[in-house]
């Protein structure tokens, strides 16, 4: 009878629990459709990218000249573009780089991000202080300029843009999880440990972190939509993903001179940014929603 | 005194610093206590009850808290002089904590056996699995079925989470167990489950025990040992027979007569009037005096001393002499010295005592 009892009681915050937790959220989540199809877009992407050799039509790299600027047709089923190469094929493999620098960026600011955001939000006082007003430094730098500006100042490739992207992400993700440890360091379940001899990186890797995650889901899912959107603004720019690597913003920035001509060498890949942008957007809504406590019912 | 000594605490002062000024949450405290021995800490909210035993722990959140100084004598060393990693083995595996609110003292992300196996692991060299068996073992002896091992705290009721959260306490076999108010958050047939279960692995452990409460039936049970704090500071210490049955200080003399008594046909309390003193700004001698019905000219001049009214029965009051000045009217008519016999007897004057468990003593008794 009081498992029960337990299980009604949850709505408080601090009962944010296991499973249970994680099994009423998901329950939440289905019941928003809008992110329900995202979420399923995104698996979409995420295997359509996976298994790129597999699916598209044609290598992205195929050149074939006399096939060059053709619109849509059954043998290109989304056209091809000045070389001749097949765009779908293109943007399917473009996928692959925009997922992965979108999602590596991410980690490696949650990484950087929660280290810091951790330790500030742990030890307090001094500490915190220099932290905390180093990330407001890194904040008062757009977040564009700065990646812009690293990946400038590094050579272009796949890992320096994954850390430019990154590093720009970081005061956000610190401050997230500052924020949560602040709110979780003060309940009696962090003292329970502290006096059963829990260290600090135990109390903060085993006890505080773990408890912080929704915040962090959400914070992530919204931040990839970012990340992706940088990468093709960094690659349109030049700066980022070199060619021939299919990227879908040295893929736009490819048609600015055929964009009045050929529209639709900027329409698919354009489409390809917005789709998984919007998508990644609402389904970070969704989580938001069915990861607060306070609107559970 | 004695060897077999297992903790003291001497001079032990510990303040909080605030925007308004300095909180005097514990004022110059002298306890101690032998092994295998139950100390009952008694006082109203705000008494200094928790920091005391946060203060054994070195757990005073520092900022804003401040242990000024004192002595907390351990097994021959002072807990106040270890070093951070040092006091990190005492704590868990020497004394352990039982907390208050066992919905909030339980990680709510990690599954009760991990929880279990964590502060065994932490102290004791052993593989995962050898630490998992322990946990479970454990759970079993603190009354939950092995299997739920692998569930997370909120599928369990308050009380099987105190019980979890006594578990944790006492993987590790303590010496020292600190309870604090570990009944407060339960219902009440509950928590003499609860007390009982405490009072029980006590004794199979073999380990000390001080219980932090404010509710005298607890005590009742099982302490032997008896302190009232008042305002940060002890006004009087006995044994439970001393303290419930030769009640000196007046304001434990209060404290009794705010129960109702089963035998008594009272028709109203007497609750002590006023209210706890401002801890920022503690009124100067005794700290009692604006609520004492006895204060003279000469309580408001210093702090009083603790005073040996019976051997080793202390009180700060100066109204206290070797005889014991006063006379306490509803608890102490009864005169009889038998321990046995006065426990009952102060556990009928619990009005919080549940009638199963009643029902139970008297049927055994």
């Amino acid at each position: 009878m009081s498992i029960t009892n337990s299980k009604n009681r949850k709505a408080t915050k601090h009962q944010v629990s296991g499973t249970g937790y994680w099994a009423n959220a998901w329950f939440r989540l289905k019941k928003n459709k809008g992110a329900m199809l995202s979420l399923a877009v995104i698996i979409l992407m995420v295997v359509i990218a996976i298994l790129a050799d597999v699916v598209s039509p044609y290598p992205y790299d195929l050149q074939n000249a006399d096939h060059a600027f053709q619109i849509p047709s059954t043998q290109h089923l989304l056209g091809t573009d000045n070389f001749g190469r097949d765009i779908l094929s293109r943007i399917i493999h473009g996928s692959r780089i925009s997922l992965l620098v979108g999602f590596s960026s991410i980690i490696f600011a949650i990484i950087l991000g929660g280290l810091l955001g951790a330790l500030s939000g742990y030890y307090a006082g001094k500490v915190d202080n220099i932290i905390m007003r180093s990330m407001d430094i890194l904040m008062a730098i757009p977040g564009m300029l700065l990646a812009i500006t690293l990946a400038a100042a590094f050579e272009p490739g796949l890992n320096n843009v994954i850390i430019a992207i990154g590093v720009a992400e970081v005061p956000i993700y610190a401050r997230v999880i500052r924020s949560s440890v602040l709110t979780i360091k003060g309940q009696e379940f962090i003292e329970a440990a502290e006096s059963i001899g829990a260290s600090d990186t135990r109390i903060i890797l085993r006890h505080i972190l773990p408890n912080c995650m929704a915040p962090i889901i959400v914070q992530a899912t919204l931040g990839m939509a970012g990340a992706i959107l940088s990468v093709a603004a960094l690659s349109f720019l030049g700066l980022g993903i070199q060619p021939p690597t299919p990227e879908w913003g040295s893929m736009l920035a490819n048609v600015r001179q055929h964009l009045l001509t050929y529209p639709h060498m900027a329409l698919f890949p354009g489409l390809a940014i917005m789709i998984t942008i919007f998508a990644l957007n609402i389904l970070g809504d969704g989580l938001r929603d069915a990861l607060d406590p306070r609107l559970k019912n | 005194m004695n060897e077999n000594k297992l903790l003291e605490i001497k001079n032990l002062t510990i303040q909080y610093k605030t925007d308004n000024g300095l909180v005097h949450a514990v004022n110059d405290l002298s306890l101690s206590l032998k092994k295998g021995e139950s100390l009952g800490l008694v006082g109203e909210t705000g008494a200094g009850k928790t920091t005391t035993a946060l203060g054994i722990m070195n757990l005073v959140p520092d900022p804003p808290g401040i242990i000024i100084g004192g002595e907390i004598q351990f097994e021959g060393s002072d807990l106040l002089k270890l070093s951070k990693q040092n006091m990190r083995k005492v704590r868990g595996e020497k004394i352990s904590m039982v907390f208050q609110d066992p919905m909030t003292s339980l990680n709510p992300v990690m599954t009760v056996g991990k929880q279990i196996a964590e502060s065994v692991r932490i102290h004791e060299t052993l593989s995962r699995k050898e630490a998992e068996q322990r946990a479970v073992d454990v759970l079993e002896m603190v009354g939950i079925p092995g299997e739920r091992f692998n569930e997370y705290p909120h599928q369990f009721s308050g009380g099987m989470r105190q019980r979890v959260v006594i578990a944790i306490a006492l993987a590790c076999r303590p010496d020292l167990l600190i309870a604090d108010e570990p009944t407060t958050a339960l219902d009440v047939t509950i928590q003499a489950q609860v007390l009982d279960l405490i009072a029980n692995l006590k004794k199979e452990q073999q380990s000390s025990l001080i219980m932090i409460t404010h509710d005298l039936g607890v005590v009742a049970e099982v302490c032997e040992k008896v302190a009232i704090m008042y305002a940060g500071r002890l006004i009087e210490y006995g044994t439970l027979d001393d303290i419930y049955n030769h009640t000196r200080h007046p304001y434990s003399i209060g404290l009794f007569s705010s129960i109702p008594s089963i035998d008594g046909d009272e028709e109203r309390l007497r609750p002590i009037p006023g209210l706890m003193p401002d801890p920022i700004n503690l009124p100067k001698g005794c700290s009692f005096w604006p609520r004492c019905n006895r204060a003279t000219e000469n309580c408001k001049r210093a702090v009083p001393a603790l005073i040996e009214s019976d051997p080793d029965h202390w009180v700060r009051c100066i109204h206290i002499d070797k005889a014991g000045f006063f006379e306490k009217n509803a608890v102490s008519k009864k005169t009889d010295t038998s321990r046995n016999e006065s426990i009952t007897h102060t556990k009928d004057t619990d009005v919080e005592i549940d009638s199963s468990k009643l029902e139970e003593s008297l049927a055994s008794g």
